[in-house]
C-alpha cells in the first residue's frame, strides 16, 4: 500500500516552546487516520505544516512519495491536501454553489459559469453519495449540513486528502453518524482522511489507524481494532487515568433556585424560550441538553439578568429576584461561568490579578467605602485561584491571553466557585480544554455540589452531561421536553429528544 | 519581571522619538535646510525662560483635554466632541461670572461648576444617543460639534453681547471681574522680568490625579477598563453598558469643561470670538501621544506645545514653519506604531513564560 504522507523528523519551535520534536509519522492512503492528544500536544502545528500554513524548522515532508516543500497552502492545495476547519470558514448570505468556487476563479468580469460548475459539484456529491442542494442558502442549513458543505468545498479543489480539525464537536450524535457514514464513503473512492479529535469513542469507531501525541512527540501509532479507550487515553495523558468518584445523588432541602413560568422573545420576535419550570435545590447539578440554539443561552442569560423575560418568577434562594440587575443578583451569590471565556468571562488584555475581581467589582469584597478597589485583596484571591484550581502561569500578573485555553478556563471556573456562591450557572465550562484540566474542572464542580453549590450546568457534551448532573432536562425550540435521570440517560437517548426525533 | 516589563514600555516613547526625528531630519534636507541648524534654532529659542512659561501655560488646556479625551478612550468610547463641549463650557461659564459679584474664591468656584456641568451635560447628549438610540459616539459628537458652534455663535452674538450701533467691536462677553481671575503663580514662585505663568497649572496637575484615581483606582474605572476590554465581559459581570455610557460621556465632558479655565480666567478673561478654539481636536493628538497615560499625556502636551511655539521662530530664518505639523503627525504615527511594537513583544514575552511554566511542570 502506498503512503499518502509519509513525516519524516518534523520539529517546529516556538519561542520557549517545542511544539513538534523531531516527528514520523506514516498515512497509509485510502485509510481514516486519527490524531489524538491533548490541547498543546502538538496537533494543530503539525496539521497547519502539512497544510502549508506553517514552516517546519527541519525535517520532510513527502506527498505520495514526492517530497514537497510548502510555503502556503494554496501549495499544500495544489498537492491535493485539503482542511476543514473546525470553525466553518462560510458566509451566510452566499449560497451552497457560491460558497464552493467562492475563491476559485481569478477575479475577472467574466460571468461566472455557474451551470458548469453546478453540474461538476452534482458529480461529486453523487460520487461519494453526499447529498446537497447546491441553491440552498448556507443559513437555511444546519450544522451538519454546514460542515459537508466544506468537505465538498475542498473535495471540489481536488482533494485527495481530507484533514478534519475536530469535525464533531458541533455536532449531535445523530449528526456525527452521518458524517461517519460519508466519511467510511469517501475512503472507500480512495481518499485518505485524517481525524484530529478530542473524543476517544469516535476515534476508536472510525478510524483505521491512531496515532497519539503529547507534549510535542509523537508516542505511538496504534491500530484501533487493538487498543482500548482506557490505553489511549493514558498514552495521551502519560499516566494512568483517574477515576471519577462514584455519583451519588444528594440533594439538599434547601432550593437554590426557582423558576416559574419564563417566557422571553428575542429580539427578532422568534421566542427564545417558553414556560420554563425548574428548580435546583442546594447541593444539585441540574444539566441541560439541547442542540445549540434552542433557547439555553438565552435562559442562561436571564437567570443572570442580561437577558430581558416577558414574564415568569426567578427565585435565587427565598428572595424573589425578578427586579434585581446582575450586578445585585450577584451580589447575592449568583456566580456564571460563561460558554465563550475569551470575549465573555476574561478581560484578555488585563491582569490576572485584575480578572479576579471582575464579577465583584462593586461588592465589598474589592471595593472600599471610598469606592476604591482593594487591589492587594485582589493580589492574594488570584493566587488562591491560581493555586487551588492549579492555573498553569508565572504569576498573577499574567495578561489571560498569554495562557492556553485550559489554563484561562481554569481560572474562570476558579475565580467563580471561590466567590462562593450559591447558584453556579456552567455554561460549556470543559469546552476546548485538555483532558487534564477537564477532569479538575469536573471534580471541583462536584466538590462544590458536596458542599451545598446547586449547579445550572449546560453543555453540548453529553457524556459531561450525564457523568454529571443529577437530573437533566432536554430543551428543544425553547421548551423543556422531557426531564430524565441521567442513569438512564445515553448521549443517543439525549440525540433524539434533542432533535425533536422523540418527545 | 514588573520592571523589566516597566522599562520595556519606556523604551516605546524613547524608539518613536528617534524615529520622528529621523524623518524630520530627513524631511528638511530633502527641502533643502540645514537639519542640524534648524533643530539648534528651534531648540534655543524653545528653552528660553520667555518661552518655557508659554509652554507650561499652552499645555494646560492642551493636557486636561487629553484626559478629557482619554477617559473615553479607556472605555473603547471615541468622544470627538470634546471640541464643542470646552466650547459651550467657557461661553456658558464666562457669561455667567461676567453677570455676578461674589468673594474670590466662591466666584471662581461657580465659573468651574458651571464650565463642567454645561460641558458634561452637552456630551451626555451623545451618550443618550448611543444608549437609547444606538447613534455611534462618534457621528453624534461629530455633528454636536456643528451644532454646538452654531448655538455659541447665535448665543455670543444675540444673548450674551449688546450690539453697539455702528461698532466694530466683535461680538464678546463681558469682561470678568478681578474676583473671578486665578492669579499668576509668578509672584509665589518668586519669578520675574516674565511672563505670567498661569495658575490653574495646578489645576491641571489635580485634573490629571483624579483621572489616575477614577480610572485605574476605583470601581467604577475597573467597570469603564473592563467595558473598554470587552464590553460583553464587563455586561455579563455586573457593568450597566447604558449607565456607564452616560456616565463616561459626562466625566469626559466634565473634564472638557475645565479646557476653557485656564484661557478664560488666566488672559482672556472674556469669551469672544478668537477664544482659543481646535483644543477639543489638539486633545486626542495628545491622549494618543500618551497612551492615555496621566504622565504619558503630560509629556505628550508640553512636547507638542513646544513644538509649537519653537515654531514661531523658524519663520525669521525663513524654514517653512508647517514643517512643525508634519513633524507633529510623524511623532504622533511613531509613538502609535512602536508602542503595537512593544505590545506586541511583551504579549509575546509573556506567552513564552507561561509556556515554560506549562513544560515545567
Amino acid at each position: 500500500m502506498t503512503l499518502a504522507i509519509n513525516l519524516s523528523k518534523i520539529s517546529k519551535s516556538f519561542p520557549g516552546v517545542k511544539a513538534n520534536d523531531d516527528i514520523n509519522l506514516k498515512i497509509k492512503e485510502g485509510t481514516i487516520h486519527a490524531i489524538v492528544g491533548e490541547n498543546g500536544a502538538g496537533k494543530s502545528t503539525l496539521m497547519k505544516i502539512l497544510y502549508g500554513m506553517l514552516k517546519q524548522d527541519s525535517g520532510t515532508i513527502k506527498i505520495f512519495d514526492n517530497e514537497v516543500k510548502f510555503s502556503s497552502p494554496k501549495d499544500a492545495i495544489a498537492k491535493g491536501i485539503g482542511m476543514v476547519h473546525q470553525h466553518f470558514m462560510l458566509a451566510d448570505n452566499l449560497s451552497v454553489l457560491e460558497s464552493i468556487i467562492l475563491g476559485m476563479d481569478k477575479a475577472s468580469l467574466k460571468i461566472l459559469n455557474k451551470s458548469k460548475y453546478k453540474y461538476e459539484i452534482n458529480e461529486i456529491t453523487n460520487k461519494y453519495s453526499m447529498p446537497l442542494n447546491t441553491d440552498s442558502m448556507i443559513d437555511e442549513l444546519g450544522v451538519g449540513e454546514k460542515q459537508r458543505v466544506e468537505i465538498i468545498k475542498v473535495l471540489f479543489r481536488g482533494a485527495k486528502i481530507l484533514i478534519l480539525d475536530e469535525p464533531t464537536a458541533v455536532l449531535v450524535p445523530q449528526e456525527v453518524r452521518e458524517l461517519f457514514s460519508n466519511l467510511k464513503n469517501l475512503k472507500e473512492s480512495g481518499v485518505t482522511i485524517i481525524f484530529i479529535s478530542h473524543k476517544l469513542d469516535e476515534v476508536l469507531e472510525i478510524a483505521d489507524e491512531i496515532s497519539v501525541m503529547r507534549g510535542g512527540r509523537h508516542i505511538d501509532t496504534v491500530d484501533s481494532n487493538s487498543v482500548s479507550k482506557t490505553e489511549l487515553a493514558e498514552m495521551m495523558i502519560g499516566q494512568n487515568l483517574p477515576t471519577p468518584p462514584k455519583r451519588e445523588k444528594n440533594p439538599m432541602e434547601k432550593k437554590a433556585l426557582v423558576v416559574n413560568n419564563f417566557n422571553a422573545v428575542e429580539e427578532n420576535g422568534r421566542k427564545a424560550f417558553s414556560n420554563i419550570n425548574f428548580s435546583i435545590n442546594q447541593g444539585e447539578i441540574v444539566g441541560i441538553a439541547g442542540v445549540e440554539g434552542n433557547g439555553q443561552r438565552e435562559l442562561a442569560e436571564a437567570i443572570l439578568g442580561v437577558f430581558q423575560i416577558e414574564s415568569g418568577e426567578i427565585f435565587l434562594g427565598e428572595n424573589n429576584i425578578n427586579e434585581l440587575t446582575t450586578r445585585d443578583r450577584r451580589e447575592q451569590g449568583l456566580s456564571f461561568i460563561p460558554e465563550d471565556r475569551q470575549s465573555q468571562g476574561l478581560l484578555m488584555d488585563m491582569s490576572l490579578s485584575e480578572n479576579v475581581i471582575l464579577g465583584k467589582q462593586s461588592s465589598s469584597k474589592y471595593k472600599t467605602k471610598l469606592f476604591n478597589i482593594k487591589f492587594n485583596q485582589a493580589s492574594v484571591n488570584s493566587n488562591v485561584v491560581i493555586k487551588n484550581f492549579d492555573v498553569r502561569t508565572p504569576g498573577n500578573e499574567t495578561l489571560p491571553l498569554a495562557l492556553s485555553g485550559g489554563n484561562q478556563q481554569k481560572f474562570v471556573v476558579g475565580r467563580e466557585i471561590e466567590n462562593k456562591p450559591s447558584l453556579l450557572i456552567a455554561s460549556q465550562p470543559t469546552r476546548g480544554i485538555d483532558i487534564g484540566a477537564q477532569s479538575l474542572i469536573w471534580n471541583k464542580l462536584r466538590d462544590a455540589r458536596d458542599e451545598g453549590l446547586g449547579v445550572l450546568l449546560i453543555s453540548a457534551d453529553l457524556d459531561e452531561l450525564i457523568g454529571l448532573s443529577d437530573r437533566i432536562f432536554v430543551i428543544y425550540e425553547g421548551n423543556f421536553v422531557k426531564e430524565l435521570d441521567p442513569e438512564d440517560a445515553t448521549p443517543e437517548i439525549l440525540g433524539s429528544y434533542m432533535t425533536g426525533l422523540k418527545s | 519581571m514588573k520592571l523589566s516589563l516597566r522599562f520595556t514600555s519606556l523604551l516605546a516613547p524613547v524608539f518613536a522619538l528617534i524615529v520622528a526625528f529621523g524623518l524630520s531630519t530627513l524631511m528638511l534636507y530633502l527641502i533643502g535646510e540645514d537639519p542640524i541648524e534648524t533643530f539648534k534654532i528651534m531648540y534655543d529659542y524653545g528653552k528660553s525662560g520667555k518661552s518655557i512659561v508659554s509652554i507650561l501655560n499652552r499645555s494646560v488646556p492642551l493636557y486636561i483635554s487629553a484626559v478629557a479625551v482619554a477617559v473615553g478612550f479607556k472605555m473603547g468610547l471615541f468622544n470627538i466632541g470634546v471640541e464643542s463641549q470646552y466650547l459651550m463650557g467657557s461661553l456658558l461659564s464666562a457669561a455667567l461670572g461676567a453677570a455676578v459679584a461674589l468673594p474670590s474664591i466662591l466666584h471662581i468656584s461657580l465659573i468651574i461648576f458651571v464650565a463642567i456641568l454645561s460641558s458634561a451635560l452637552w456630551a451626555a447628549i451623545a451618550g443618550y444617543l448611543k444608549v437609547k438610540k444606538g447613534v455611534h459616539e462618534v457621528i453624534s459628537t461629530i455633528m454636536l460639534n456643528y451644532i454646538g458652534t452654531g448655538i455659541i455663535a447665535y448665543l455670543l452674538a444675540n444673548i450674551f453681547f449688546e450690539k453697539v450701533e455702528l461698532s466694530t467691536t466683535a461680538p464678546q462677553t463681558d469682561l470678568l471681574p478681578e474676583s473671578a481671575r486665578i492669579p499668576s503663580l509668578n509672584a509665589f514662585l518668586g519669578i520675574e522680568d516674565l511672563p505670567n505663568l498661569h495658575g490653574f497649572i495646578i489645576g491641571a496637575v489635580l485634573v490629571g490625579i483624579l483621572y489616575y484615581w477614577i480610572v485605574w483606582k476605583t470601581s467604577l474605572g475597573f467597570d469603564l477598563r473592563a467595558t473598554g476590554s470587552s464590553p460583553i465581559a464587563a455586561k455579563f459581570s455586573g457593568a450597566n453598558p447604558g449607565k456607564l455610557t452616560i456616565f463616561a460621556m459626562m466625566i469626559s465632558g466634565g473634564f472638557a469643561g475645565l479646557i476653557g479655565i485656564a484661557p478664560l480666567t488666566g488672559y482672556f478673561f472674556k469669551y469672544t470670538t478668537d477664544f482659543p478654539s481646535g483644543l477639543g481636536f489638539a486633545g486626542i493628538t495628545v491622549a494618543l501621544l500618551g497612551r492615555n497615560h496621566p504622565i504619558g499625556m503630560a509629556f505628550g502636551a508640553i512636547l507638542l506645545s513646544f513644538l509649537e511655539r519653537s515654531a514661531q521662530i523658524l519663520d525669521l530664518y525663513d524654514v517653512p514653519k508647517e514643517i512643525e505639523k508634519i513633524m507633529q503627525a510623524v511623532i504622533v504615527l511613531s509613538v502609535v506604531v512602536a508602542y503595537e511594537v512593544v505590545k506586541r513583544y511583551v504579549t509575546n514575552r509573556q506567552i513564552k513564560e507561561a509556556s515554560k511554566v506549562v513544560s515545567n511542570a
